[in-house]
């Protein structure tokens, strides 16, 4: 990660051609969602949702192995993973030992998270990948900045020219168009890729099934086309029954795209079986830890209940002004702040908490009730667990006295009307002006004196 | 006389009044409002006078404490927070009115937590003991509504704790009708004007951007005035307008309600 937040973001905000690209998508992406409160319980479910959640990570080793049971059952592999390193060398293996040279790939985070793509082109494959988005920012050299749209950064335009470098030819900045040179430039790429790789919305341990959620049917192509399939899926992705299953997928698509339903959603059990033309030959799931187990059993315990929704990401004013990549994550917004350091303590991490005003729109629409502003201030008070800055200190002291509150909020008083630019910190003051007093005296005296 | 329990209670002390006589009530005047703004602080005590209460300050109250708590450091946080949760506990009984949605979540929804936080048992049976009785001055006033002719369309914002903690929307504008006032459409009036106490410094960049585009949505050629029930938001609103050149006037809500005020809003 490089420089710091405030860097990162004053960057961000200097550029006025991304701050339109994200005010537009993410008002378009709230203005969707509006369309998935058409449930009358909602906030009945949302409650419910929570409290699966729970029922769920209370017990999360014990359904894991249910899980990877009923996979192995089902005809699959399943690996375990303890951080992005394993992961990484696992399907690494697999690879290898199907002198696999073409890799192509569904939208998955957690693979940005451990870097799966780089370590692939490490040893020579050649990694695709088919969301249109990932595929965007694949062609860009760049990284997405948002968990749902990768490429939410990006104006038409600029896609425009990215196809039309790979292309040799114009192509003009029409949806219709730019969609349909990537339809079929990626056809070509399913057809020959020696395996897929996708990520996991829910596994559900009772079948050892894998579930995903997809609107543009790559997700489809990938899982049931190459000959390998290999599901990445982080060790939190999990829910133990259908029932469980049916309540997430009314939130998760409505959370995200206002959808009742996404146009695909995909449930894959075990590889192809005798009899069926579809599916891949081999199914491995990589299930991945990589910190999140130590997030158990802590007072941040419910990020692990997140479902990557993306809600949060565009309500978030932060966000909207400073996008995903001022984050200097993989994960952005306020659930980005909370996981970050979470799965990576490092100091670049834990600054994240300070990218939020706690303005708490996040937990208003977490489809499962994380409350996303308390465990930002969490992370402050971990942060400051050194203990707090001598001015603080002083603060405490003399704000705890009466008295002495009372000579200091006359002399705040007095300081803000005689030298109003100078008694606030000069990074307040620099792009604001402290308004000057309205009234004189001490409130409270003179309401006592009767005055008022 | 007992305080009956629930947030907004004021018609039930209202039933209880007899003639003239003022219902007792303790105003918790925030640490902005004294420093910052006691005009505005005589606008709150007119307004409660009017609608039937006796407010009182307790002299030992100070702050909340949720500028520490915000900025990650509950332990000086709680040392405030505990010296003004016994001057509002050693007052009578009755309700504990605060003109500022984001220091009425702190002392009702976040005191407990704070104390929990810190270890101190003592303080947070009291916090929670006390939760009840604060009541936000828009949702205490609300309870008794007034016709009024007043003149001015305003803008009003929605600051994120009373709307989102306090769950506060209808009330304040309400008020403002009911007084006369216009209330302006202004897209996205329930967003973050990036005010966030310490965050407003430590991230001057992204504060200043959040309070830019509050400023670029209001619909400045149709409006007298921007209104507000939280002196912070207002603070950095109004100081972000000055520093660009805009003079359009800024005002807490009690000031609009305030029965001795200006009838147009300027």
């Amino acid at each position: 990660m490089s420089d710091d937040l405030r860097t990162r973001a004053t960057e961000a905000l200097a550029d006025r051609g991304l701050h339109e690209a994200l005010a537009r998508a993410t008002d378009r992406f709230v203005e969707i969602r509006r369309a998935g409160d058409d449930v009358a319980n909602l906030d009945a479910l949302k409650r419910a949702a929570r409290w699966q959640r729970h029922r769920v990570m209370e017990r999360l080793p014990e359904i894991l192995e249910r899980f990877a049971d009923a996979v192995g059952r089902a005809g699959g592999v399943v690996h375990w993973a303890a951080d992005a390193a394993e992961a990484n060398d696992i399907v690494g293996d697999l690879a290898a030992r199907h002198a696999v040279r073409t890799v192509v790939k569904s939208k998955s985070m957690l693979t940005e998270e451990i870097g799966l793509n780089e370590a692939l082109e490490a040893v020579g494959i050649d990694v695709v990948e088919t969301d249109l988005g990932e595929w965007i920012v694949q062609l860009a050299g760049d990284r997405p900045s948002h968990i749902l749209g990768p490429a939410i950064h990006y104006t038409r335009e600029r896609v425009a020219e990215l196809f039309s470098a790979r292309a040799g030819e114009e192509l003009p900045p029409d949806p219709e168009v730019l969609c349909a040179y990537a339809r079929a430039s990626l056809r070509e790429r399913f057809l020959e890729a020696d395996m897929g790789i996708s990520g996991c919305n829910f596994g559900v341990a009772e079948t050892g099934t894998v579930v995903l959620v997809t609107n543009e049917g790559n997700g489809r192509m990938v899982t049931s086309v190459p000959p390998i399939h290999v599901v990445v899926m982080g060790m939190e992705r999990i829910v133990e029954t259908w029932d469980q299953l049916d309540l997430m997928m009314t939130l998760l698509p409505r959370s995200a795209t206002g959808q009742q339903l996404s146009v695909y959603t995909t449930q894959v059990t075990g590889p192809r079986r005798d009899g069926e033309i579809d599916g891949p030959d081999e199914l491995h799931v990589v299930i991945v830890d990589n910190g999140r187990s130590h997030v158990l059993g802590t007072g941040a315990h419910e990020m692990l209940h997140c479902i990557r929704c993306s809600a949060c990401l565009n309500v978030c004013p932060v966000y909207r002004q400073i996008g995903g990549h001022a984050y200097g994550s993989v994960y952005s917004g306020p659930m980005g702040a909370v996981l970050t350091p979470l799965l990576d303590p490092s100091p670049a991490a834990t600054e994240l908490a300070n990218a939020s005003s706690l303005c708490s729109a996040c937990h208003e629409v977490c489809p499962v009730g994380i409350p996303l502003q308390d465990l930002l201030l969490l992370r402050r008070a971990d942060n400051a667990a050194g203990g707090a800055p001598a001015a603080f200190r002083a603060w405490a002291k003399v704000w705890s006295r009466p008295a002495a509150y009372r000579a200091s909020i006359a002399a705040v008083q007095t300081g803000a009307r005689m030298v109003p630019d100078t008694f606030v910190p000069s990074a307040w003051t620099d792009g604001r002006t402290v308004p000057r007093p309205r009234g004189r005296g001490s409130l409270r005296e003179r309401l006592a004196r009767g005055e008022i | 006389m007992e305080a009956p329990s629930g947030a907004s209670n004021a018609s039930a002390y209202h039933a209880e009044m007899d003639g003239d006589t003022k219902i007792p009530l303790i105003l918790f005047p925030t640490c902005v409002m004294e420093a910052m703004a006691p005009a505005v602080g005589e606008a709150v005590v007119r307004t409660l006078r009017d609608r039937g209460f006796a407010p009182s300050i307790p002299p030992d109250a100070t702050c909340c404490g949720q500028p520490a708590w915000n900025a990650g450091y509950p332990e000086e946080a709680a040392t405030v927070a505990r010296t003004t949760l016994a001057a509002l506990t050693d007052a009578p009984s009755g309700p504990v009115c605060v003109p500022a949605g984001s220091c009425a979540t702190m002392m009702r929804v976040y005191w407990p937590e704070l104390f929990r936080r810190v270890g101190d048992e003592e303080a947070r049976a009291a916090a929670v003991e006390i939760a009840d009785r604060i009541v936000e001055f828009t949702r205490l006033v609300a309870d008794d509504r007034r016709q009024a002719d007043r003149q001015g369309t305003v803008a009003y914002h929605h600051s994120c704790h009373m709307l989102r903690e306090l769950h506060i929307h209808d009330e304040p504008v309400a008020l403002l009708t009911d007084a006369g006032y216009a209330v302006a459409d202004w897209d996205d009036d329930d967003r973050c004007c990036g005010f966030g106490g310490l965050f407003s410094v430590k991230e001057p960049e992204i504060s200043v951007a959040m309070a830019d585009e509050k400023i670029d949505g209001l619909p400045l050629d149709g409006i007298e005035a921007l209104v507000g029930s939280d002196l912070s938001c207002l603070l950095q609103l109004e100081g972000r307008m000055r520093r660009r050149g805009i003079d359009l006037p800024v005002r807490h809500i009690a000031e609009l309600l305030d029965p001795s005020g200006p009838t147009d809003v300027r």
